[in-house]
């Protein structure tokens, strides 16, 4: 009975308490929070794919929701012309030197099985050699590229097509990247592969900071296009001062209300359409093959399963959702910042969100989602509450006081990992399991 | 032209090998305590970098107090005598974890994935234990001579136009690196506590068939280990200023060090943390001046002459790590166990 | 069918022993025993439980019903550690060593529990295995599998056993290092330790046992000395491949 009608509950307590923030502090707040919280869910939902329905550990989110974000950079911003005529060659020959140096150097490797001395030199020349010749080629054109407006513009700029574009985009660019990353590091045990993912996304963000001519680098992409109205134009239009006035809002407040539901609309309008396709693919055959293959890896491949392209399928997949929330978190940011790009929130907040919801079930992920970046936003303000609440007593100008006081932000990230520990050591299931079929 | 060989190696001894070692002595101990607790409990931690930084506060603290005290060493850094401090808290620490956390998913026989998960909630509940205990700021506790060699003096010494300077902070880590590992060492190999957990690493039935405690040797893998966690965290405090934040991105250099060495080997371990440091540092050295020593001026070169520019220093070990791990997961020490 | 109905009080027994992993028992009123400076042999075709009494009798597996005795105390309910106190060692079939310690190491590590100075102890075993005085310094992990099952059985010994327990000590080693490794048992045994083995080489086992016992299906079928088992023409046909 508490089972079939606990995930409602829980769902209105989630509500409730977005709407009490709504009421005691602003509704401004209460929707950039359920913003975040919906793109969130998303990622939550990417990483339950790959660690609830099969067993993967991927400790690489950070990397695919930056790509996310590179996308929404390539595909909404206007390209810079002077930059793609003042180095566009230089980058492109570069670029395609460093994919003939791969695709030799694979060569190389897989033609000199066997020789194991000649194979690790050859190997070695060909990518010290291609190295050196994209080097010869990009660096040129990268500081020609820099030097082009470098307070605005200074890379290559994007394409200029419609932001919502970069949703698919982004994730079809970490559909890629997984692919190639999950093709080399699947076959690793759970721990070294949870590392190496780590590892890989590192390096990524590392390309981002610093490849300017790309990315900006910590320069950060601003003013990236918007899929929905800006507030200053709703201020300025007859019917949103009129709405404003019969509503008796601020037109400014009601501007950035309107703005955060539009936005709100199109996030909700993806979480569902994901969703939707998760459950049938966990119902389908499909998703009773990856149960199985999780549960008895062994047994699935001696069954005859095919479990190393099960799993990279379904690592491409998981990656590939968590890219379309990091193009949207970008879109939604309307910058591209590769600084922001940290494991604690990107990596390991998200995997608490999993923990915390149920891994396993999609439901679950998705409430673990709303649940954990709630709290990660409002247990500052709390957390301020309870210090000032427990240190009513005392003398304000005591320094324990005062240093609690100033400590009480950082209270979230031990709440965060307590959460989580309990979670894991009462109810490993998470508040939703599970289900059994 | 001799002269001119010594400028270049002088050059390359600043910039790469004097700071290498220091890194690296910092690298291998903390790829120490990843392995011995791989070995023993069979799993990745990832609240080692947590460890490291809950040792290195408690030095901190300690030395602020000393320092309110007047208490100090002269020349040398007045952390060395709040180390003992940090050590004895960050074993503290990590006995009450294991306690509280860890001892339970022994008891049911968790799988290893399991325990890296945990081990990110320890992750963050020390991260947020420290920020709360110190905040989150840049803290400098270094205090004492600042150079043991200073690089006008070696200058001045040689007659070269390079100079050679070694920090103190530096000196103290390779010094205090070398007795930490030849006291491990010694303990692991001719000790009978430090032999049982070698045994109990190897074959954990048949340690119990021959009475050796596991509880016990869990125990004294986490003091080893808290221990170790304080001093690299320490001494890369001490090296370099604390802050908490710098412990999670010092992380995977450590978990780089301890595979490319071989998860479970001591010794690889060590020499891990050097084949990153020096890695680090050799792959980001800018090769200009060198070569404008070693080569006639005709042919010296114009620009830089890096391999990869010094913004991906910690990337390069990232490189390393993911290249290790696709060709030779077992490290270079495979097979060498505790 | 028993044959034997000797009822002596004997220094180890493991007494109508019933029991099993999880649900379905695998032992059945099983018996098997050993006195001082005898040597006990447990044969039986595969599946018969041999392995699985041995465990019983070293608190590795819980008992239904039955009883383990050593001199007469009952330790049915002690750990197997503890057994190893009351003066029991065991040689586990597989992983019977430290790979990564030194023999000299291996043999230290199974002498952990005694506070006594073991060096005495330890020039017994090398004066008994020549060969791992040679390789001390080695890792057991580098041995040959014959030279391995000395040291797991010199680490077995360091506690000064009463009793040893040998899991099937020569499974994969050739008949020359079988020959050998029964003539070292035979060795122990004449010091006065009690030895009880499993063996899957019935007819050279039983040849230097005092006493045989014959599992089947968890069951105890035939006991009797190890001669007289060699001589029943039922054990040859059935068992011992006639």
């Amino acid at each position: 009975m508490l089972g079939a009608h606990k995930t409602k509950l829980l769902f209105l307590a989630m509500a409730v308490m977005l709407a009490f923030i709504g009421f005691i502090q602003s509704w401004n707040v209460s929707l950039a929070i359920l913003n975040l919280c919906l793109i969130s869910a998303i990622m939550t939902l990417g990483v339950n794919i790959q660690w609830g329905y099969a067993g993967i550990v991927n400790f690489g989110m950070m990397g695919f929701a930056a790509l996310g974000g590179v996308a929404a950079v390539l595909v909404a911003m206007p390209p810079v012309t002077a930059g793609w005529e003042a180095g566009g060659l230089g980058i492109m020959g570069g670029l395609l030197a460093a994919a003939i140096t791969i695709i030799l150097g694979l060569q190389a490797w897989k033609r000199l099985a066997g020789q194991s001395r000649r194979r690790y030199w050859i190997t070695a020349l060909i990518v010290v050699a291609g190295y050196t010749v994209s080097r010869l080629l990009i660096d040129p054109a990268v500081s020609a590229i820099e030097s082009i407006e470098s307070a605005k513009a200074g890379y290559l700029g994007g394409l200029g097509l419609p932001i919502l574009m970069s949703w698919v985009v982004g994730g079809l660019l970490a559909a890629a990247a997984a692919y190639v990353i999950g093709k080399i590091s699947l076959g690793l045990r759970s721990d070294y592969l949870a590392i190496a993912t780590l590892g890989i996304s590192e390096i990524l963000i590392y390309i981002m900071k610093n490849e300017d001519w790309l990315t900006r680098g910590v320069k950060n992409v601003n003013g990236i296009p918007r899929p929905v109205p800006y507030e200053i134009d709703l201020q300025e239009s007859m019917w949103f001062v009129q709405l404003a006035g019969d509503l008796g809002i601020a037109t400014d407040e009601l501007s950035s209300i309107v703005v955060k539901l539009c936005y709100a609309g199109l996030f909700i309008i993806v979480l569902a359409g994901l969703f939707w396709l998760s459950e049938t693919a966990l119902r389908s055959p499909w998703g009773r093959m990856m149960r199985a293959i999780r549960d008895n890896e062994t047994a699935a491949r001696a069954m005859g399963k095919d479990v190393t392209s099960r799993h990279l399928q379904v690592f491409v997949i998981g990656s590939a959702v968590i890219g379309i929330a990091g193009a949207m978190l970008t879109t939604l940011d309307g910058q591209f910042t590769p600084a922001s790009y940290q494991p604690l929130r990107f990596t390991f907040l998200i995997w608490i969100m999993v923990i915390v919801g149920g891994s396993g079930n999609n439901m679950g992920s998705v409430l673990g989602g709303f649940i954990i970046w709630f709290f990660w936003i409002e247990s500052e303000p709390l957390g301020l509450w309870l210090i000032s609440t427990i240190t009513a007593t005392m003398d304000d100008a005591s320094p324990l006081k005062i240093h609690l006081l100033e400590s009480a932000a950082h209270m979230r990230l031990m709440t965060m990992g307590i959460v989580m520990l309990l979670v894991l050591r009462f109810a490993p299931q998470g508040l939703i399991p599970e289900q059994k079929r | 032209m001799v002269t001119d060989v010594l400028n270049a190696l002088v050059l390359i001894a600043n910039f790469v090998i004097v700071p290498g070692l220091a890194y690296g002595s910092q690298l291998a101990l903390g790829a120490l305590g990843v392995t011995l607790v791989y070995s023993v409990l069979r799993f990745s931690n990832f609240a080692h970098g947590e460890m490291m930084s809950f040792g290195a506060m408690g030095t901190v603290l300690m030395t602020w107090w000393l320092q309110s005290q007047n208490i100090s060493l002269g020349g040398l850094p007045t952390a060395l005598l709040a180390l003992p401090f940090g050590i004895l808290g960050a074993i503290a620490l990590c006995l009450f974890v294991d306690r509280t956390v860890f001892s339970y998913y022994r008891r049911t026989r968790s799988a290893g994935v399991t325990y890296l998960i945990v081990s990110v909630g320890v992750m963050f509940a020390i991260g947020g234990l420290i920020r709360f205990i110190i905040g989150p700021k840049d803290r400098v506790f270094a205090d004492g001579d600042r150079f043991i060699l200073k690089a006008r003096a070696f200058k001045k010494m040689t007659g070269l136009s390079e100079g050679l300077s070694i920090k103190t902070s530096q000196g103290v880590t390779v010094i205090a690196a070398i007795i930490i590992v030849a006291l491990l060492f010694w303990f692991l190999n001719r000790t009978k506590t430090g032999k049982s957990m070698r045994a109990y690493s190897d074959n954990e039935d048949l340690a119990l068939l021959s009475g050796i405690n596991p509880e016990r040797v869990v125990m004294i893998v986490w003091i080893i280990t808290g221990a170790l966690a304080a001093i690299a965290g320490s001494l890369y405090g001490l090296d370099k200023s604390y802050k908490p934040f710098t412990y999670l991105q010092i992380l995977l250099p450590i978990f780089a060090s301890a595979i490319v060495g071989g998860v479970g080997s001591p010794v690889g371990a060590i020499a891990g943390g050097f084949v990153i440091a020096f890695s680090e540092l050799f792959v980001t050295f800018a090769y200009k001046k060198v070569l404008g020593y070693l080569l006639p001026d005709a042919i010296a070169p114009s620009g830089l002459m890096q391999i990869l520019s010094t913004d991906y220093k910690i990337a390069v070990s990232f490189v390393i790590l993911v290249i290790v791990l696709l060709i030779r997961p077992t490290g270079i020490f495979s097979g060498k166990t505790l | 069918m028993e044959k034997s109905k000797r009822k002596t009080v004997q220094y180890l027994i493991g007494e109508n022993m019933t029991g099993g992993y999880g649900g379905a028992n695998i032992l059945h009123s099983c018996t098997i025993g050993v006195d001082k400076g005898e040597i006990a042999v447990v044969v039986g075709p595969n599946g018969a439980g041999k392995s699985t009494a041995m465990k019983a009798v070293f608190g590795m597996l819980h008992l239904a019903e039955g009883q383990v005795r050593i001199d007469g105390e009952d330790i049915t309910h002690l750990k197997p550690q503890e057994r190893v106190l009351k003066g029991m060692g065991f040689v586990p079939q597989n992983n019977n060593v430290f790979p990564s310690l030194t023999v000299e190491e291996n043999l230290e590590m199974g002498a952990f529990i005694r506070t006594s100075d073991i060096s005495d102890t330890m020039a017994q075993i090398f004066d008994l295995f020549p060969v791992l005085k040679e390789k001390r310094r080695q890792p057991a992990g580098e041995l040959s599998g014959g030279q391995r099952q000395q040291v797991a059985v010199g680490r077995a010994l360091m506690t000064q056993p009463k009793v040893l327990m040998l899991d099937e000590p020569t499974a994969g080693v050739s008949p020359i290092v079988m020959d050998e490794l029964f003539d070292r048992i035979i060795e122990v045994a004449r010091t006065g330790i009690a030895i009880l083995m499993v063996e899957q080489n019935a007819k050279q086992a039983l040849n230097i046992a005092d006493k045989g016992f014959v599992l089947v299906q968890g069951r105890n079928r035939y006991t009797d000395t190890g001669q007289a088992l060699l001589a029943d023409q039922d054990v040859r046909k059935a068992f011992l491949g006639g």
